[in-house]
């Protein structure tokens, strides 16, 4: 009977403590290092949102972490388990293959996981999902290419990222969407690494290639800044516009300015992991479920609305 | 027994029949012109493909980018003859743009944007750059570590360093002086391209300095066997520290004529660039374990590097997803014409 009875209290007790646990909430994020302009933006958007919700919630703690390489994020999000006792996970994998079996494990161990970007090769592994729309930032680009360019068409050179998914989908998108404008040209895609170096290089050989241009998409912010370089070194006055994408506060302001080389951009937001995060503690601390798949739209900035995208504080 | 035949050319046995001699050093003279002769025949095979190869702004704009990894190239011959290797110099080049894109910013506050900061800036490369080959070559000799080791570890430490200056975004050149550095780059001397001509000028004071001076002269000799250079009363430690700071001031010259083009230090600055200067100096024909090498060679390689990836750009018929592959091919082939002297 007294056994009984204690352990009944008991059970109550610890109860009342798991009530309390929930109340308290740990939140790890997990991200890669700022090893470019875009990641660096990341670091910058999920610091600004750990400040901001743990001010608004504060019962909510937020951890972030920075790995530099898929091994070191896959000991990070274990520590963040055994260490920190994280209730949810927000993660942006460095890849997608070697981190599906860790974080389907931490899963399993009752942590709700936000993936973001870049899924796991299994959607198994995770709670829910938010990313950007890599199909738009190619369509968008591609449809303002082919209204601008209008019905005299035009010749129009690509630049293209690194060989990845990301980047077969972006130009598959932007080469449907120009398609619709059988006047436009696209003469050739290259690869300029997602670098100004190398956008540089692969610029300058279109313009000893092809002696008439009229519009170069650069695909990212970073390649459109190499690309600007080489035709202004090269005096050209053929081409009508450049269009980079990702939303680098450079090239925000020289849009914001009316740039005629750069009429517009496209958005791909670093400020999508600040979304997750938001996301993520709002459904835990309202209990309130998430929704399993949250795309970030890529939308096109323009004179007008640029002001809403310019961040004059964040490194990119 | 009377087997050995092959040494016994010159009794008159041999009188009527010629001379077996001349043919041998003709042979490895020819062996010795591949990468020449490799550069000649892509930029025949360039030409044939797009006649745009060989208009002059094109070389112009090939010999310039040839020009960064060049220069570092040209330094990094005397390291490898000399029997090691720098490995942090791409890293080194980044690091070496942020900083001096730092401080010229801020000494236009003070200095103005004027030809003193442009100076200074460049002063400040050029000193980074032998600091840090002065610490490689004395942790190499003094602290008697793998150059392999010492220049694997700066590699990581040049980079990680930027980019925690860079707070993994870039560095930017303010716009006054980026405007009126940018001649450095973009400006030319008798229509040449002035980084075309430093790089000129560094390749032919290399190639004096390697072939003419008793420095040369004992930098081979280091390579090609320490301990008899040493028994020789050789100063191995000083000649050695020298080539690890001489590729230092490389590094550096090729930073200030890389910082005016884009006016900017991310990152991916100067990735792989020590890749691609090792390979320009083995091309050329210099032996990787040391001992012998020559200038003029590296200068053909590092070309050679440039033009492969601008043909790939002027012409349709490889898919892109094969560059790095005929890069490759290319580099094994030219090796291959080499094997000869080895």
């Amino acid at each position: 009977m007294h056994t009984l009875k204690r352990l009944a209290v008991l059970s109550a007790l610890l109860a009342g403590s798991l009530a309390f646990a929930q109340a308290k909430q740990v939140i790890g994020v997990s991200i890669p290092a700022a090893d470019h302009g875009w990641t660096a933006g990341i670091v910058y958007h999920a610091n600004e949102a750990k400040k901001a919700l743990e001010q608004k919630y504060p019962n909510v703690q937020i951890i972030v972490k920075t790995a530099k390489d898929s091994n070191e994020q896959a000991n990070q999000i274990q520590d963040l388990y055994t260490v920190n006792k994280i209730n949810a996970l927000v993660i942006l994998p460095q890849e997608s293959a070697p981190l599906t079996r860790p974080v389907a494990d931490l899963k399993s161990k009752g942590v709700f996981v936000t993936v973001v970007d870049r899924g796991l090769t299994d959607p198994k592994a995770q709670d829910a999902y938010v990313a950007g729309d890599n199909t738009a930032f190619g369509r968008v680009a591609g449809q303002y290419f082919a209204q601008r360019l209008g019905a005299q068409g035009g010749n129009v050179v690509v630049l293209r990222g690194i060989p990845t998914v990301i980047d077969n989908q972006r130009v598959a998108a932007f080469n449907a969407a120009v398609a619709k404008n059988p006047k436009i040209k696209v003469l050739d895609a290259r690869y300029g690494n997602w670098n100004r170096d190398d956008a540089f290089k692969v610029m300058q050989d279109y313009l000893t290639r092809f002696p008439k241009i009229d519009a170069v998409w650069a695909s990212d912010d970073d390649m459109a800044v190499g690309v600007l370089r080489a035709i202004q070194q090269a005096g050209r006055k053929d081409i009508k516009f450049v269009v980079g994408g990702a939303g680098m506060k450079d090239m925000i302001k020289k849009v914001m300015d009316g740039d005629a080389l750069i009429p517009v951009d496209v958005t791909y937001p670093p400020s999508m992991i600040a979304d997750a995060m938001r996301l993520t503690v709002e459904s835990r601390v309202t209990g309130k479920p998430m929704k399993a798949t949250t795309i970030i739209p890529s939308v096109l900035v323009t004179k007008a609305n640029a002001k809403q995208f310019y961040y004059p504080n964040s490194p990119f | 027994m009377s087997t050995p035949n092959p040494p016994v050319p010159p009794p008159p046995a041999a009188s009527g029949a010629v001379p077996p001699a001349p043919p041998r050093p003709f042979l490895s003279r020819l062996a010795a012109l591949g990468p020449l002769l490799g550069l000649l025949a892509l930029a025949a095979v360039a030409t044939a493909l797009n006649p745009e190869f060989l208009t002059v702004s094109n070389l112009a704009n090939v010999l310039t980018r040839a020009a960064f990894t060049g220069i570092i190239a040209v330094g990094m011959t005397f390291v490898i003859i000399s029997g090691g290797i720098d490995l942090s110099v791409g890293s080194l080049a980044a690091l070496i743009a942020g900083v001096m894109i730092l401080v010229m910013n801020a000494l236009t506050a003070s200095l103005g944007a004027g030809a003193a900061t442009i100076a200074l800036g460049m002063l400040t490369a050029l000193v980074l750059g032998s600091l840090a080959g002065l610490f490689h070559g004395v942790t190499i000799t003094l602290g008697r570590i793998e150059p392999f080791i010492v220049t694997l570890g700066t590699l990581g430490i040049y980079r990680a360093v930027l980019t925690y200056l860079a707070q993994g975004g870039a560095i930017s050149l303010g716009l006054e002086v980026g405007d009126r550095y940018s001649p450095v780059y973009y400006g030319t001397l008798l229509g040449v391209p002035i980084p075309i001509l430093v790089f000129a000028a560094v390749a032919l004071l290399g190639g004096l300095v390697l072939n003419r001076t008793r420095y040369g002269r004992y930098v081979q000799a280091i390579g090609s066997n320490e301990q008899v250079a040493r028994y020789a009363a050789i100063n191995v430690t000083g000649i050695k520290i020298a080539t690890y700071v001489l590729l230092g001031v490389c590094v550096g010259l090729a930073t200030i004529l890389y910082v005016p083009r884009l006016g900017s230090a991310t990152p991916s600055t100067g990735l792989l660039w020590e890749l691609d200067a090792i390979a320009a100096v083995i091309i050329g024909g210099t032996a990787l374990k040391g001992g012998s090498g020559r200038i003029w060679g590296t200068v053909v390689g590092a070309i050679l590097l440039v033009t492969i990836e601008n043909v790939l750009n002027l012409t349709n018929i490889i898919s892109v997803y094969l560059n790095a592959a005929v890069t490759g091919f290319v580099i094994i082939l030219v090796a291959f014409f080499q094997r000869s002297r080895r």
